[in-house]
């Protein structure tokens, strides 16, 4: 099994998520993160699926999301040509001892401290996974009171957007 | 950075309808507005029940000239209608129902349709769009219900929206793979003020069904035809949904290679063609399933190699190359992985196929099949379709569905239930022409025919239509006798009475030890399970009939067959219903149990064929 990243352009309808995520258990695939946010054009929205799957798998739920009406397109972006984050916010057990080093984690990691009361601090960070988690390991030993974690967004790099073509064939104007 | 799948695409202007639009505009209600978008897109019979959320609909229906709605018993009827007329006429089905338990009694159907890819509309009603959400009365969230079931849903909020949410259903529910679309319409749309225009601009930008296949593809594809030894042409519903079959028929003759036809195919190519071997799968005829097992090529088209034709996947035709020509390419490698995929709507990619073979040929390529063929012969011959007489001198089962289908008239439409009767009625009954058979291959739904046939009834009026249904079917969906009494659609029904379950019980007769759990339909517990024949004849079928307003009629001597059917034939002004009583211990064969490779295939009770597996390995 591998992760693969998806990027999945839809019409901005209701009910496209749940067609989405019913897609996925009613086919028997795991998601590991989604994220959904809308793009450049109001008319669309992006949602970036991480799937655990083998490359066959990964070529039937690439084709079964394309079969939904609502589904405009779907790339999978490769670690080395994309960039892949995730935002992590962090409640992190502290006091006047340990305070101190906890800060240093978090520049270390180039994280922030949005939060500080005398028993904890809130570090916000963002990052790939792997970043992420190594940051959490270095943060465990102090006691984690509290995590959220988004879904991975992610963009290929270089110039080239993979909205253009699905924005001309959505443009009204013409 | 790889794109996926959307290479598939190929670029086409929007599906946005940008052509002049009618100058006339009406002011109506959302329900007239309905009314009107589904006299435009040509439905000329709803099949249906309304109710508290639909009722605005049903006002206008009253007036409609063009669309005839038949009022319906149960909206499963209403559903499986919908379905035998679009398998029937070609067309879109439609069926209509009210909220809640309305909408969900159409669940069935809905989901027959899709797992068949049988083009129907659903329109349902739903509460007020301020009361969606609130559990209110009759309220389902029939959208959601669906959306595993559908190609796509709608739910429809606005009265402008009804239209363009019309045409989008109706072309979506057509093209590509066929398949049920539900239009869930609020009940203040329905009520609003609103206009009419047509035709609306439809907003489809995700919708680009591929129809024409890739060249390339189909000239590797007649290249491995030419180079076979064992090719076999594999032809599943697509092929007829395409409307395909004569170009079917020139592939198969240009070629000479032996065809197969699915349960969803029959009569997508003659049965009684000499190329042809028969149905594939776990009821078989040796010949097919062999063949497949046997091939060097398979050239799969509109078929998804279904777990019921390909049996243990992995122990599977391990021989052959696979040509696999879709127009769904998520149905390409999902199974069996292709040689060579080819993404394209049957008839197209079979016109270009005997273009590429020609080409082939003309390039002095030929295949040469003869020795495949003197195998499949002895096959054919060694281990014809058959079946014994009962020794108690009762009805065969078979005997009777073969004589109905002898004695019909040319063209009549067979629609079947779900069971043993289904089998006998693929094996016994000659399909030569296409949409002559009607069945619920994918999903097994039992009580299919009844309804099925009415909707093929009431689409070919000029046609005979017989269900062949079982005693188990029968008691699921007859009430719809009652609809065709009442609405001039004379269909005739042969029951296959073996007071049981039959398929089950031949699987506990095989499996279970001859343990006949809840199998006996005729007498309920302590009954004798060995003879569920000898039952109490409760329900008496007969009366049954009558009491709906059809002709009842009864047969058990085999002496009286022929004389029966021919009466039955003789009716036309009303629906008949023959209740056959039959043998109950006979049984489908051959057959390749659940679960085991096709290579296992018992062609009798015990009889395994000698392939002379002993040369060929």
């Amino acid at each position: 099994m591998s992760k693969h990243t998806l990027s999945v352009l839809v019409e901005n309808t209701p009910g496209i998520l749940a067609r989405i995520a019913a897609l996925f258990s009613r086919r028997g695939f795991n998601i590991d993160s989604l994220a959904v946010g809308v793009t450049e054009h109001p008319d669309i929205s992006r949602i970036t699926i991480v799937v655990n799957v083998e490359e066959l798998p990964l070529e039937q739920v690439t084709k079964q999301l394309n079969k939904l009406v609502n589904v405009l397109k779907i790339v999978e972006l490769e670690d080395g040509s994309a960039i892949q984050r995730e935002l992590v916010l962090v409640k992190v057990r502290a006091d006047n001892e340990t305070r101190s080093q906890i800060v240093e984690i978090v520049q270390l990691f180039r994280a922030k401290t949005v939060d500080v009361s005398p028993e904890a601090v809130t570090i916000e960070a963002t990052g790939g996974s792997d970043k992420l988690e190594a940051m959490l390991k270095m943060l465990e030993p102090y006691g984690i009171k509290e995590l959220v974690q988004s879904g991975t967004i992610a963009i290929g790099r270089g110039a080239r957007s993979i909205t253009d073509r699905s924005l001309r064939s959505l443009d009204r104007s013409a | 950075m790889t794109e996926q799948a959307s290479g598939a695409h190929h670029p086409q202007p929007r599906a946005r309808n940008g052509g002049p639009q009618s100058a006339t505009v009406e002011h109506v209600t959302g329900a007239q507005s309905l009314i009107r978008s589904l006299e435009e897109v040509g439905a000329d019979t709803v099949f249906g029940i309304p109710g508290g959320a639909i009722l605005p609909a049903y006002d206008p229906m009253m007036d409609s000239a063009k669309v005839r709605h038949v009022l319906v018993r149960h909206e499963q009827g209403a559903g499986h209608a919908a379905t035998g007329y679009a398998q029937a006429t070609g067309k879109v089905g439609v069926c209509m129902a009210t909220s809640g338990p309305g909408a969900t009694n159409l669940v069935t159907p809905i989901a027959d349709a899709h797992m068949d890819s049988v083009p129907i509309v659903a329109i349902t009603g739903q509460v007020a769009s301020k009361a969606i959400g609130t559990d209110a009365f009759q309220e389902a969230d029939i959208c959601g219900i669906t959306m595993p079931i559908t190609k796509h849903n709608f739910l429809v909020t606005k009265a402008a929206d009804i239209p363009r949410t019309i045409a989008e259903a109706f072309h979506i529910a057509s093209t590509g793979r066929p398949g049920p679309v539900l239009v869930d319409i609020a009940k203040d749309a329905l009520q609003a003020r609103t206009t009419f225009s047509w035709p609306p601009q439809t907003d489809l930008p995700g919708y680009r069904p591929v129809t024409k296949p890739h060249t390339k593809q189909i000239r590797e594809a007649a290249r491995l035809i030419s180079q076979a030894e064992r090719p076999v042409l594999y032809v599943g519903g697509g092929v007829l949904k395409a409307h395909a079959t004569a170009e079917l028929r020139v592939l198969a003759e240009l070629t000479g290679a032996p065809v197969t036809t699915t349960l969803m195919g029959l009569g997508a190519f003659p049965d009684s063609h000499r190329q042809h071997l028969g149905m594939p799968g776990m009821h078989g005829t040796v010949a097919a399933v062999t063949s497949l097992q046997k091939a060097d090529l398979i050239v799969a088209l509109g078929t998804r190699f279904d777990d019921r034709v390909t049996g243990k996947l992995d122990s599977f035709a391990p021989f052959a190359k696979i040509v696999h020509a879709d127009i769904d390419p998520a149905e390409i490698g999902k199974n069996r992985a292709a040689d060579v995929p080819i993404v394209g709507d049957a008839r197209e990619v079979i016109a270009d196929l005997v273009v590429a073979v020609q080409a082939e040929h003309d390039a002095g390529r030929t295949g040469d099949y003869s020795g495949w063929w003197e195998d499949l012969n002895r096959w054919r011959e060694t281990y014809p379709l058959g079946y014994d007489l009962p020794e108690d001198g009762s009805l065969s089962p078979q005997q009777v569905i073969q004589r109905v289908g002898e004695l019909a008239p040319e063209g009549t439409v067979f629609a079947a239930g779900v069971g043993q009767h289904q089998m006998w009625s693929a094996h016994f009954i000659t399909y030569d022409k296409p949409a002559t058979w009607l069945n619920s291959g994918g999903a097994g739904t039992m009580g299919y025919a009844v309804p099925a046939a009415m909707g093929a009834k009431a689409g070919m009026e000029d046609r005979t239509v017989w269900a062949i249904d079982g005693d188990g079917c029968f008691q699921m969906t007859n009430q719809e006798l009652v609809t065709c009494a009442l609405n001039n659609i004379p269909i005739k029904v042969a029951i296959i009475n073996n007071g049981a379950l039959g398929m089950v019980r031949q699987w506990q007769t095989l499996f279970y030890n001859q343990r006949y759990s809840n199998t006996v339909l005729h007498s309920g517990p302590g009954a004798d399970t060995a003879q569920p024949g000898a039952g109490t004849r409760v329900p008496d079928f007969v009366k049954l009939a009558e009491a709906m307003g059809c002709i009842g009629i009864r047969c058990e001597d085999p002496a009286d067959l022929d004389a029966v059917i021919e009466k039955a034939n003789a009716i036309n002004d009303r629906p008949v219903v023959v209740d056959f009583i039959v043998h109950e211990d006979a049984m489908v064969w051959p057959m390749v149990a659940a679960g085991t490779s096709n290579d296992e295939i018992l062609a009798a009770r015990d009889t395994r064929p000698d392939f002379g597996d002993s040369e060929d390995d």
